[in-house]
């Protein structure tokens, strides 16, 4: 296993995702003689985890099961415990392709935070790129680090503990993208532009609030930023669902059901108490947004240097 | 070779030797270069109104005529000199406010200083590119879901890939960005061959192309079947590949002259291109004709040459077969003209367990149908059907604002991850479908658990 290599099997000191059910998951580090408690009872390592097959069933004490699952950045986003408030896949998804990261890619990060985005950004410049991040709290830096050795990328980032706004990345001239996601980003716009290679690359900063945003573009227009973009990007999921609307009784001869067109060939799985699949319903698939959605995350602002 | 772009024509000679973002003026014919950063002293007059109480409408605050405006121009001034010349000669421009001063000098460099920049060909440039100007080659897809799907599918240097699109070879395009020649990539490709007019755009090195591979759609239920074999091919490829690709090329063309975009990075990429396009259609008629004069002569050879195509072909297609009957993919990509619920049922059983696999439809409804379908069939876990939204902002002191038009739609995707399929057991996957993911009530409670 590696963040930036799928492997077959699960092996002693690997990173799993347990999958237990809709959205209900939680990361295990594989340890010979451990075990692991879910509602559906304990999972053994040594004999229910070590040498099977990524993405097997493992069936529990209790006759439950859970699928275990083979790391990714995406999977370690949705589960990482959380030090600081983190990116999100949507984010992380255009950001990657606005700072038009690949594999060989420099990269300056700041702050590390728990190091969501980090994890996808070494994914992405591995095998020949690498990441600098920079982190001014130095347990979290402390704590970043030990999560890169546990899950095999060490050798793809460097973290570095100082305050960015103050001593920069560390590095000059080197890096192809800056991303930071701090409180001020406008005091590092200076030290982003000496971290990027002479010949030019791509900046981003993450704000929540539109005045960081304000003062985050001049200053970059100040130093000579060009093609300045401010974006945010929302996502919105479906559940799918099928779904019965009753046909009101408006006292029609019974005969003339033949233009209301039914469409219930599938019975519903759930179903519903009230749902009775008599004529006078109309069933179909639906997607339905979530009752509550993120309606705010940051706003994006990217720029390039010449 | 002449070049036209946004009502423009220009020859790129002038342009090699220079680095990527450099920005160049247009003038008769060739390519000028200017600096860098012109120097903003346009706006000496600080003179400026507060609102727009007296400012009246009457189509006559601009002193120079038409004629006066198309005489500068012939007499090839230079852009920067007429908006000078516009403004001096705007009777209301110093009753405006500085905002609307602003806007004013905006506009109108916008019309009469053509500047072109060149930049490097990515995904981003070329994506946003295909997203204003061919969104129907590319099936709507926007540029953020193709960041969602590449995410999403977890692409990295690597990887072992099967893509499925009609993007133009966009998608496929992004893929071997992200992947830098490590891994390798099966298209599956529907009808004589892959189209990769849009591949060809990003200037992969030569090597990108030695681990890409290629399968016909047409194949893959015998190859599942175990009755595959090399010897009926699909009919003659090459001509159908390059049949496609022309018609792409040349519509290609035409198209910048038709459509006005607003964004610089979008509007500049296509001058990089248009030129790989035409050199190919150029390419083909020149090889038409020799082909013609040439018949006769070079008959035998030509039968010859085919054979050998042609066993190349059947060599790069047994190859294709061996990486695809080891079921053991890293990912899969599908966005496609075609029905998403037979591609993934079918493309499916070539993915490894434990990996993600995207699915990008125009259409909402045939992922609600693509969805239930992976539900009975079982083997994958974490549907997701989603959408993104994308939202550009104006920032400027005082006027920041969420621009006014966005995009309407940029398509669904559906995303999940395959696990080890039982397939003896359909009924059971049926109830883990059930238990998993149905009832809302459970899931509710699922989520309050600690665990």
């Amino acid at each position: 296993m590696s963040f930036v290599e799928y492997g077959e099997t699960i092996k002693d000191g690997d990173t799993a995702i347990v999958f237990l059910g809709h959205e209900s998951m939680f990361p295990v580090k594989v340890q010979h003689g451990t075990v692991t408690q879910t509602k559906y009872g304990v999972i053994r390592h040594s004999t229910d985890l070590i040498g099977k097959k990524y993405g097997s069933k493992v069936t529990c004490s209790k006759g439950g099961w859970v699928f275990i699952l083979h790391p990714t950045p995406e999977l370690w986003t949705m589960n990482l415990p959380h030090r600081t408030q983190i990116l999100y896949s949507t984010d992380i998804s255009i950001i990657t392709m606005m700072l038009e990261l690949k594999p060989g890619s420099i990269v300056c990060e700041s702050g590390t935070g728990s190091g969501s985005l980090s994890h996808a950004l070494i994914r992405t410049v591995a095998p020949t790129g690498h990441l600098y991040t920079v982190e001014f709290h130095q347990q979290r830096a402390e704590k970043a680090r030990e999560e890169f050795r546990e899950h095999g990328v060490e050798h793809l980032v460097t973290v570095t503990n100082q305050d960015v706004c103050k001593n920069g990345f560390g590095v000059s001239n080197i890096a192809d993208a800056v991303f930071l996601d701090i409180p001020s980003p406008w005091e590092a716009i200076g030290h982003a532009k000496s971290a990027l290679k002479a010949e030019g690359g791509r900046i981003c900063s993450f704000s929540p609030c539109i005045e960081q945003v304000q003062r985050t573009c001049l200053a970059m227009e100040e130093y000579g930023f060009t093609e300045i973009n401010t974006l945010e990007i929302l996502l919105r999921v479906y559940n799918v669902r099928t779904i019965s609307l009753q046909i009101p009784d408006l006292g029609k001869a019974a005969e003339d059901n033949s233009s209301t067109g039914f469409d219930s060939s599938k019975p519903s799985h759930q179903a519903s108490p009230c749902a009775n699949l008599q004529q006078g319903t109309v069933q179909f698939k639906s997607g339905v947004p979530l009752r509550e959605v993120v309606g705010h995350t940051g706003y994006l602002t990217f720029a390039t240097k010449t | 070779r002449k070049i036209i772009f946004e009502k423009q024509w220009f020859y790129l000679d002038n342009a090699i030797g220079h680095i990527y973002g450099t920005t160049f003026e247009v003038t008769s014919g060739g390519n000028l270069q200017p600096k860098q950063e012109v120097e903003e002293t346009t706006t000496e007059t600080k003179e400026a109104g507060t609102d727009n109480r007296n400012i009246v409408d009457d189509g006559k605050s601009q002193k120079l005529t038409h004629d006066d405006i198309k005489a500068l121009k012939d007499k090839g001034i230079k852009g920067q000199e007429i908006v000078q010349q516009l403004i001096e000669n705007s009777t209301t421009f110093r009753d405006k406010t500085e905002f609307a001063q602003d806007k004013y000098i905006k506009k109108k460099k916008k019309k009469y200083e053509a500047v072109v920049t060149i930049v490097k060909p990515s995904t981003r440039i070329l994506s946003t590119m295909y997203y204003a100007r061919e969104p129907g080659k590319i099936n709507h897809l926007r540029y953020d879901t193709l960041a969602q799907m590449l995410t999403l599918g977890n692409i990295h240097a690597g990887n072992k890939m099967i893509v499925m699109e009609t993007c133009a070879g966009l998608v496929l395009g992004a893929v071997m960005e992200r992947m830098g020649g490590y891994g390798s990539i099966i298209q599956m490709y529907p009808g004589g061959g892959p189209v990769r007019a849009a591949t060809s755009c990003f200037g992969f090195p030569k090597a990108f192309f030695d681990n890409l591979h290629e399968f016909p759609l047409s194949k893959v239920q015998s190859l599942l079947s175990g009755t595959f074999t090399t010897e009926t091919l699909p009919a003659e490829p090459e001509e159908n590949a390059l049949v496609e690709e022309e018609s792409n090329g040349l519509s290609e063309e035409k198209q910048p002259s038709l459509q006005e975009t607003e964004e610089e990075p979008a509007a500049e990429a296509p001058m990089e291109i248009n030129p790989a396009e035409e050199q190919d259609t150029m390419d083909i008629n020149a090889e038409d004709v020799e082909f013609k004069e040439s018949k006769e002569k070079e008959n035998k050879e030509n039968v010859r040459e085919k054979q050998i195509k042609q066993w190349e072909r059947r060599k790069k297609l047994q190859e294709a077969a061996a990486l695809l009957r080891e079921k053991n993919a890293d990912g899969l990509i599908v966005a496609s003209k075609f029905h998403p619920t037979p591609l993934l049922l079918s493309l499916l059983e070539f993915v490894a367990p434990s990996r993600p696999f995207v699915v990008y439809c125009q259409y909402k409804e045939p992922l609600l149908e693509c969805y239930t379908k992976l539900r009975e069939r079982g083997g994958v876990i974490n549907l997701k059907l989603s959408e993104s939204w994308l939202r550009n902002y104006q920032v400027l002191p005082d006027r920041s604002h969420p621009k006014l038009t966005m995009s309407g739609g940029g398509g669904y995707l559906l995303s999940g991850i395959t696990v080890v399929w039982e397939r003896g057991k359909p009924d059971c996957s049926n109830s883990e479908a059930l238990k998993v993911e149905e009832p809302s009530s459970k899931r509710c409670k699922l989520q309050d658990l600690p665990c």
